[in-house]
């Protein structure tokens, strides 16, 4: 009668011994243990912040965002006077970081994709300049072409009183570019109409094309219709609806233009290093994208009459996509991060308004910082969504 | 099974890893404790001191490394205090934005970088100002070709300086209640300033009046430059300390204050310790053979004559960094004593 209790404690040393052979439920448990220390860790630096904030008598909380910032930003997107708030002067530079990494991103791909495709050019010249360039963009440290492009483009242009004028109205100099600013009047609704027509327009007239082409074989130079529909379409609307933009003309007062709007040179010299630089990382990506689609689809396109445009464009690119774009992903991101390098050369950006200035005149460090990492986060977050959507897309459909 | 095991190295790697990290974080506390500022640097040896990242006559490195300047005196004047040994300093050049988190996190003991004493930064930041060893105010600075003499002139004008300072502040009320337009165009260094503003960026370079004096030595041409007779605010500049430990600030500012008592008393480097054998019970007392004043801050009862030998006095400070004989070229004014018509009033030693 022993037997079966003693059985029955063989059983459940047993069953703890074999539950934790099993590597299923010991990975279960080492991965609650590890989220326990993580949340300790955060919990204890958390108490151990706020406690040393409270010793130092720093407040703390988000009230401060609610207080008046009294410093002037040079270049802001939204309204914005020294009258604003700390939280206005987040958004002003929450926009100006979107800014500069959107126009840096379009121009880093633009570019790299056509030197990364020089790269593999059958003619010598343009491919030794596509490497050459590679190299000696990747191997400068970004920082100083960003002092190179500023320094660079103060230096070539005039002051305010000898500004060049390369269009009527729209003027150059060391301030920035100063052009007309557009003051929209009724009916300018209209306008957007007809181009919003016209975009959705091209697009079923694409859908309708590769469905004609499919079926007869035809084709339709779908691009070159919708491209003067999107153009000529809203530009007829602007001019039956009697012009409704008046332009405020820039005019020269004292030191400056006091009319008129700036694009300040920060923010070209920013847009242009960010570019130049990103793009040469794109260049290899996409070389080594294409490199690894099969030469046997060059061969077998060629076999069916297609010239190298063609090509490049319906057979190549789209495979090589698929490997181009994961790393594609991770310059975008580069390229957003580095675009808090402007601190050095006052393009009001995240970075240096928030960060810096802000920061500085509160004392709120962790709150500041909370906030600026929440956002990169984000930002990161949503290009990699957007990425891994396009990706998603590109993906070999296995049939 | 290979993979698995992988995993489990990881996990194990990945949890010490994080219990590491947690209890270092736990066991730094930046808080400063009555008396644990100089108890600390007592056992490292030396005053880590910030400073700025390079402006002539305040803090400044030459090529060799050495500092000098009117704020890296008091930093060195702290530790003759401290040690009767005037080098024991290490310097953390900062720039404006950086300098209060570096010295709120412990990683200075003291901060003397040309900083502005202002209410919220005394109140706010955890910090405390001692004193101020240099009376200042903002000014403007133009090319001469700009053909402006006064800063009224300045609506429209692009204006360059430092962002994370009291300037930028400073310079946007001036301009509004004055009703002018302006661009503040606003970089993380100083030396990036001088570089937009030579380049061509900006019409005006502000800043403290003294700073514009050191800057123009950087530009391609000082002599092109001038400096408006305007000055638009209060910039007192001293040195500061982390809230909580009253036994180093009152170091830090009896430091100062030795050095300004030594210029009244007539003490020079050269002529203390002549001095000391005086019957002067005021220079007894500051020397250390009479009372026990350094010994009720946890210092050498000698601390002062350490100071003034080693450092020299406030006088003998200014005219060696930014005086009329130095390429800054800057008088007394608001700096002379209190009895020669000036600001600089430090309390009596007694
Ligand atoms: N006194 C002002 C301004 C201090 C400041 O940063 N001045 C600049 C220009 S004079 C400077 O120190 N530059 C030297 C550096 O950044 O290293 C403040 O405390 O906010």
């Amino acid at each position: 009668m022993a037997l079966p209790t003693s059985s029955t404690e063989d059983s459940g040393a047993g069953r703890l011994l074999s539950w934790w052979r099993n590597p299923e439920i010991r990975g279960v448990f080492f991965q609650i243990l590890t989220l326990l220390i993580v949340i300790w860790v955060g919990w204890t630096v958390a108490d151990n912040t706020i406690q040393n904030l409270n010793r130092l008598n720093i407040a703390s909380g988000y009230d401060f965002l609610e207080d008046t910032a009294g410093f002037s930003i040079n270049f802001s997107l939204v309204d914005y006077s020294e009258e604003s708030s700390y939280g206005r002067a987040l958004l002003v530079g929450f926009l100006n970081t979107v800014l500069c990494a959107g126009l840096g991103i379009v121009l880093a791909t633009v570019l790299g994709f056509i030197v990364g495709i020089a790269r593999l050019s059958n003619n010598w010249i343009i491919a030794r300049l596509a490497t050459v360039y590679v190299e000696i963009i990747r191997n400068v440290p970004l920082l100083l072409q960003i002092f190179f492009w500023y320094i660079g483009v103060l230096r070539a242009l005039p002051n305010p009183r000898d500004s060049l004028e390369p269009i009527p109205n729209v003027f150059l100099n060391s301030r920035g570019l100063i052009v007309p600013t557009p003051i929209l009047q009724s009916g300018t609704g209209f306008v957007f109409a007809a181009f919003v027509l016209a975009c959705v327009g091209s697009f079923f007239l694409w859908r309708w094309a590769r469905l004609r082409q499919q079926q007869t074989g035809q084709q339709f130079p779908v691009f070159w219709t919708s491209m003067a529909m999107i153009v000529l379409l809203p530009l007829a609307v602007f001019f039956l609806a009697g012009s409704p933009v008046s332009l405020v003309l820039p005019e020269l007062k004292g030191f400056n233009f006091a009319t008129g709007s700036t694009l300040v040179p920060e923010l070209v010299a920013l847009v242009l290093a960010l570019s130049i630089y990103t793009a040469s990382f794109i260049a290899e990506i996409v070389r080594s994208g294409i490199q690894a689609v099969n030469w046997g689809q060059t061969e077998a396109a060629s076999s069916l009459g297609l010239h190298r445009g063609q090509t490049l464009r319906l057979v190549i690119i789209p495979q090589a996509m698929r490997v181009i774009i994961p790393p594609l992903t991770n310059q975008y991101l580069n390229l957003t991060k580095n675009s808090s390098l402007a601190a050095a050369i006052a393009y009001p950006e995240l970075v240096s308004v928030f960060a810096g200035v802000v920061l500085n005149q509160t004392g709120q460090a962790v709150e500041v910082l909370s906030i600026v990492i929440a956002i990169y986060l984000s930002l990161s977050i949503v290009t990699s969504v957007f990425m891994n959507w396009y990706n998603a897309k590109f993906a070999l459909v296995e049939r | 099974m290979k993979t698995k095991k992988l995993n489990l190295t990881l996990n194990l790697f990945a949890g010490a890893a994080l219990a590491f990290v947690g209890l270092a974080m736990g066991a730094t506390s930046s808080y400063a404790q009555d008396g644990s500022t100089l108890r600390a640097v007592k056992s490292k040896g030396f005053v880590q001191c910030g400073v700025s990242q390079g402006l002539p006559g305040f803090s400044n490195a030459d090529d060799a490394g050495n500092w000098t300047g009117i704020d890296v005196d008091v930093c060195r004047a702290v530790a003759a205090a401290v040690f009767g040994d005037a080098d024991a300093v290490k310097y953390t050049p900062l720039s404006a934005k950086e300098r209060f988190t570096a010295l709120q996190s412990g990683e200075i003991d003291v901060l003397s970088r040309n900083t502005t004493w202002t209410l919220q930064r005394d109140t706010g930041l955890g910090i405390v100002f001692t004193g101020v060893n240099y009376y200042d105010g903002q000014g403007f600075m133009v090319r001469k070709s700009l053909g402006v003499s006064n800063a009224l002139e300045l609506a429209g004008a692009s204006v360059c300086t430092n962002t994370g300072t009291t300037t930028e502040l400073n310079v946007a009320d001036y301009f509004r209640a004055n009703s002018m337009d302006y661009e503040l165009v606003a970089f993380e260094k100083a030396d990036e300033v001088v570089v937009a503003y030579d380049a061509g960026r900006c019409d005006v370079y502000t800043t403290d009046q003294s700073g514009l004096y050191a800057q123009r030595l950087k530009m391609t041409d000082p002599s092109e430059q001038v400096v408006l007779p305007e000055v638009i605010s209060k910039e007192p500049l001293g040195p500061a300390v982390r809230i909580g430990d009253a036994q180093w600030a009152n170091i830090v500012k009896w430091t100062l204050f030795a050095m300004l008592n030594a210029e009244e008393l007539d003490i020079t480097s050269r002529n203390i310790d002549a001095k000391s054998s005086s019957s002067d019970p005021a220079i007894l007392r500051f020397v250390g053979k009479e009372g026990s004043f350094g010994e009720n801050m946890g210092l050498p009862n000698d601390w002062a004559y350490h100071i003034v030998k080693q450092v020299g006095n406030y006088s003998e400070s200014f005219e060696r960094h930014v005086g009329p004989n130095t390429p800054l070229g800057i008088s007394r004014g608001l700096n002379a004593l209190w009895k020669d018509g000036g600001l600089q009033y430090a309390p009596p030693i007694r």
